[in-house]
């Protein structure tokens, strides 16, 4: 067995976190069609940020998964094929800039709070809600800056948390916008 | 009808086509008493689907769907109504592989529409252009369980190409002149349009559509130069070439190109089952088809190749056998319009994108003769070594006996369609396709009840080309309706049953892989063919032993008043050969039937 010819099976994949943004049609349904993509090889979209692009007519996304790399090509591949998908680019070799918000909410008995303000002092965060025993903060940073935090938060009790998803965008020169036809 | 009262019938005035400003006037012949009226959605799909040419539409009615079954009262197009959505899907499907134009299906709503899911499958895996019209419940009820009501588009995202939801009537010029150029270029593919009823019923007052733009949507056409250059240089170094053709080549009438490259290398071609007839079979250089049922010869040159180049094929599963071991030191050069295919089974070494024919035209004053005698000559020693063959003597009918004269007495001029099974395999190894759309089969999808539909779509397609379809018992109960539809219609296709009395291709496999215990295969309770023919009208023959073969076959290439259907009894345990057990490799390529108990297959079926 030579084993040079070919792309290894599905399933014994390196676990590499790979980054895409995607320019697509803002239509109803492009969301399934990009699922689908992911999960008919069983690949699981760990976060997605939606929202409307520059241009009227077209959404951008910024998609995150795990997989190895010549798997996460393919994916690539097929997600390029799909008609509702005018551009996609993976962040492998960039250094995007790359932001994501969190709320989350702990319970925070009083004597805890100093704790957690001086934790949370040393990110870029925000009391956004202040109760008798709750308190709601706002968290702004890297999706690795946000795992720091939220993991030496944890400790003092995590009650719900919501994370909106890395979203990133290159640096310099913007390379699709030619694609989108029409004026700027 | 469908529990809904439907609105009286129109009024009785002579129909007159609608005018070219959408304007219908038909209602206004009487001067004066009606006022003109705008056109509905669903004459101006009419209308749209007459610019595009089309000639035919396979489909059956319903609720959802009559407004635009009423406008093709007054087009010229001809509706042909089938017993089945699946049939009208490959009926489509078989007229769009035949001309290498979109078939249009148009079903209505919730079952109607699921019913073509199959057809769907079937032409996505094989890259058939086909656009399908579903009739749906109206906007307002759309998502609340309404009578007949599927959420169609949902269902069908994996097995289309692309599909649309028109939810505003005037958006049906932009989106029909879309799904026929999304279906036809690139690599084709079905499209899908689902229609509410009101969307259709609705006034339509959008201006004529031109110019399709889909951003980011490209066709790939002439390859990079660069590469062309190191595919050139990767071939010259090649003493034991073989050209791996697909339907790809079919696909953009790669063929002629293909013959010189052929020609002019002096290297042998290959094709994959759907690849039958971009390349004369026929001819010299050709060994016939690889994979797991192909012939010894082509399989053995392509275990043996130093180089070998894919032109619109896929390196499917059936082909490769065990992919680590498929070509494994043989320089690899991919030619594909669709650049997901890349890398995606079997890595290359040069990647050519772009459409077929324009590739391999670039590439022919790259390239000069190689020098390959001896590689011709091992060929030929192989083709020698490992000829085709069945047993001849003894009175038992073997369906290779019966396609083996069915080639020969149709001398090259039919155009064949199969269904899936044995019967489909034999006919690709003994039916030598000797011209690009000749020979339709469902590949990809492998659908049992795709032969006969997809020969009767082939049939309307090509009124003057003899059309036989080649069918096993299993598979030809699945669509076995439009016996109706061919009879009607007076299509003089040739419905050549392989009658084995099994599901005969699942029987071979529990023979050889599963210690013969046969489970679900036997084919009890079979109808008499002949009879059953008869029923519907049509005419009916039947071939039982050796001696009937050539007579039989004469008769039916006579009768042209109509489909005819010829019930072939066979012996009942025939194996296909040769044969790579799935996910074997081509070294264990089995010429005839192994002594004793094989390993259970690693591959999937
Ligand atoms: C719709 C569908 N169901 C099941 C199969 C699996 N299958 C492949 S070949 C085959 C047997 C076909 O039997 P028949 O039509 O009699 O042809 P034969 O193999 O006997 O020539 C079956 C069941 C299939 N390909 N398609
Ligand atoms: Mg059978």
């Amino acid at each position: 067995m030579t084993g040079t010819n070919h792309i290894p099976a599905l399933g014994v994949t390196a676990n590499t976190l790979h980054t895409v943004s995607i320019i697509t049609n803002d239509h109803p349904g492009v969301l399934v069609r990009i699922a689908l993509v992911f999960a008919r090889r069983g690949y699981n979209i760990e976060s997605l940020a939606v929202s409307p692009g520059a241009r009227e007519g077209f959404a951008r996304m910024t998609i995150t998964s795990r997989g190895d790399a010549q798997n996460t090509e393919q994916i690539l591949k097929q997600l390029k094929k799909l008609i509702d998908v005018v551009y996609i680019t993976d962040h492998r070799d960039k250094a995007p800039v790359e932001v994501e918000i969190a709320l989350v909410k702990l319970r925070a008995a009083r004597a805890a709070r100093t704790d957690i303000l001086r934790i949370v002092d040393n990110f870029e965060s925000q009391v956004v809600d202040d109760e008798e025993d709750t308190l709601m903060l706002r968290l702004t940073g890297t999706s690795a800056e946000l795992d720091d935090c939220l993991g030496a938060l944890r400790p003092y009790g995590v009650e719900e948390l919501i994370r909106s998803g890395k979203i990133v965008m290159d640096s310099g020169a913007s390379n699709f916008t030619h694609l989108l036809g029409g004026a700027s | 009808m469908d529990g809904q009262k439907m609105s009286s019938k129109r009024s009785a005035a002579p129909a007159a086509a609608a005018s070219d400003r959408g304007v219908v006037t038909r209602r206004a012949s009487r001067k004066g008493t009606v006022p003109p009226r705008v056109e509905t959605g669903a004459e101006r799909l009419v209308r749209c689907m007459e610019a595009h040419g089309v000639e035919y539409i396979f489909g059956l009615s319903g609720g959802a769907a009559m407004p635009i079954f009423d406008a093709l009262v007054d087009s010229k197009i001809k509706l042909i109504l089938t017993r089945h959505e699946q049939g009208a899907s490959h009926m489509a499907d078989g007229y769009a592989r035949a001309t290498g134009k979109p078939g249009v299906v148009l079903v209505t709503s919730g079952p109607g529409a699921t019913n073509t899911v199959t057809g769907l499958l079937t032409a996505l895996m094989d890259s058939v252009p086909m656009i399908v019209l579903t009739g749906q419940t109206p906007t307002f009820n759309l998502g609340k369980d309404a009578f007949q009501e599927a959420d169609v588009t949902g269902i069908t995202y994996p097995v289309v190409k692309h599909s649309y939801l028109v939810t505003k009537v005037n958006d049906i010029p932009r989106v029909v002149d879309e799904a026929f150029y999304l279906a036809s270029t690139g690599r084709p593919g079905p499209i899908l349009i689902d229609l509410p009823k009101d969307v259709t019923s609705a006034p339509c007052t959008a201006p004529d559509h031109d110019g399709v733009r889909i951003p980011g949507y490209v066709v790939p056409g002439r390859a990079d130069t660069d590469v062309l250059e190191a595919a050139a240089a990767a071939i010259t170094k090649s003493k034991r070439p073989v050209l791996y053709v697909g339907h790809g080549a079919v696909i953009s009438g790669a063929g002629a190109a293909i013959a010189q490259l052929s020609e002019k290398l002096q290297a042998p071609v290959v094709n994959t089952l759907l690849g039958k007839g971009a390349v004369d079979e026929t001819g010299p250089m050709h060994l016939g088809m690889l994979g797991m049922h192909g012939t010894a010869y082509a399989n053995k040159a392509v275990e043996a190749c130093d180089l070998i180049m894919a032109i619109g094929a896929r390196w499917d599963d059936r082909i490769t056998g065990r992919i680590s071991e498929f070509c494994a030191n043989a320089t690899r050069i991919h030619i594909d319009v669709d650049p997901a295919e890349f890398n995606k089974t079997v890595t290359s070494h040069v990647q050519l994108l772009g459409d077929a024919r324009l590739v391999v035209e670039d590439l022919l004053p790259l390239v000069g003769r190689l020098d390959t005698k001896p590689w011709l000559a091992q060929c030929a020693a192989w083709r020698k070594a490992y000829p085709l063959h069945y047993p001849t003597r003894g009175k038992a009918l073997r369906a290779q006996h019966v396609l083996d004269r069915v080639n020969t007495l149709t001398d090259g001029k039919a155009l064949f369609t199969t269904d899936v099974g044995q019967h489909q395999m034999w006919a690709a190894q003994f039916i030598r396709t000797r011209a690009n759309r000749m020979w339709l089969s469902s590949g990809g999808a492998g659908t049992m009840g795709y032969g006969f539909p997809s020969a009767i779509g082939a049939q309307f397609a090509k009124p003057k080309t003899p059309v036989w379809c080649v069918v096993g018992d299993g598979g030809f109960q699945m669509t076995m309706c439009e016996l109706a539809t061919a009879a009607i219609h007076k299509l003089p296709v040739k419905v050549l049953i392989i009658n084995n009395n099994y599901l005969g291709m699942v029987r071979q496999w529990q023979e050889l892989f599963f210690d013969n215990r046969l489970s679900g295969v036997d084919l009890e309770g079979n109808p008499d063919f002949v009879k059953l023919a008869r029923a519907y009208g049509v005419k009916g023959f039947y071939i039982r032993k050796p001696s009937d073969v050539d007579r039989v076959i004469k008769q039916a290439i006579k009768y042209n008043d109509g489909p005819c259907v010829i019930e072939a009894v066979v012996v009942k345990e025939d194996n296909v050969f040769p044969m790579i057990p799935a996910g074997a490799g081509y070294r264990e390529m089995l010429i005839e039937r192994p002594k004793g108990k094989l390993e259970k297959p690693e591959g999937s079926t």
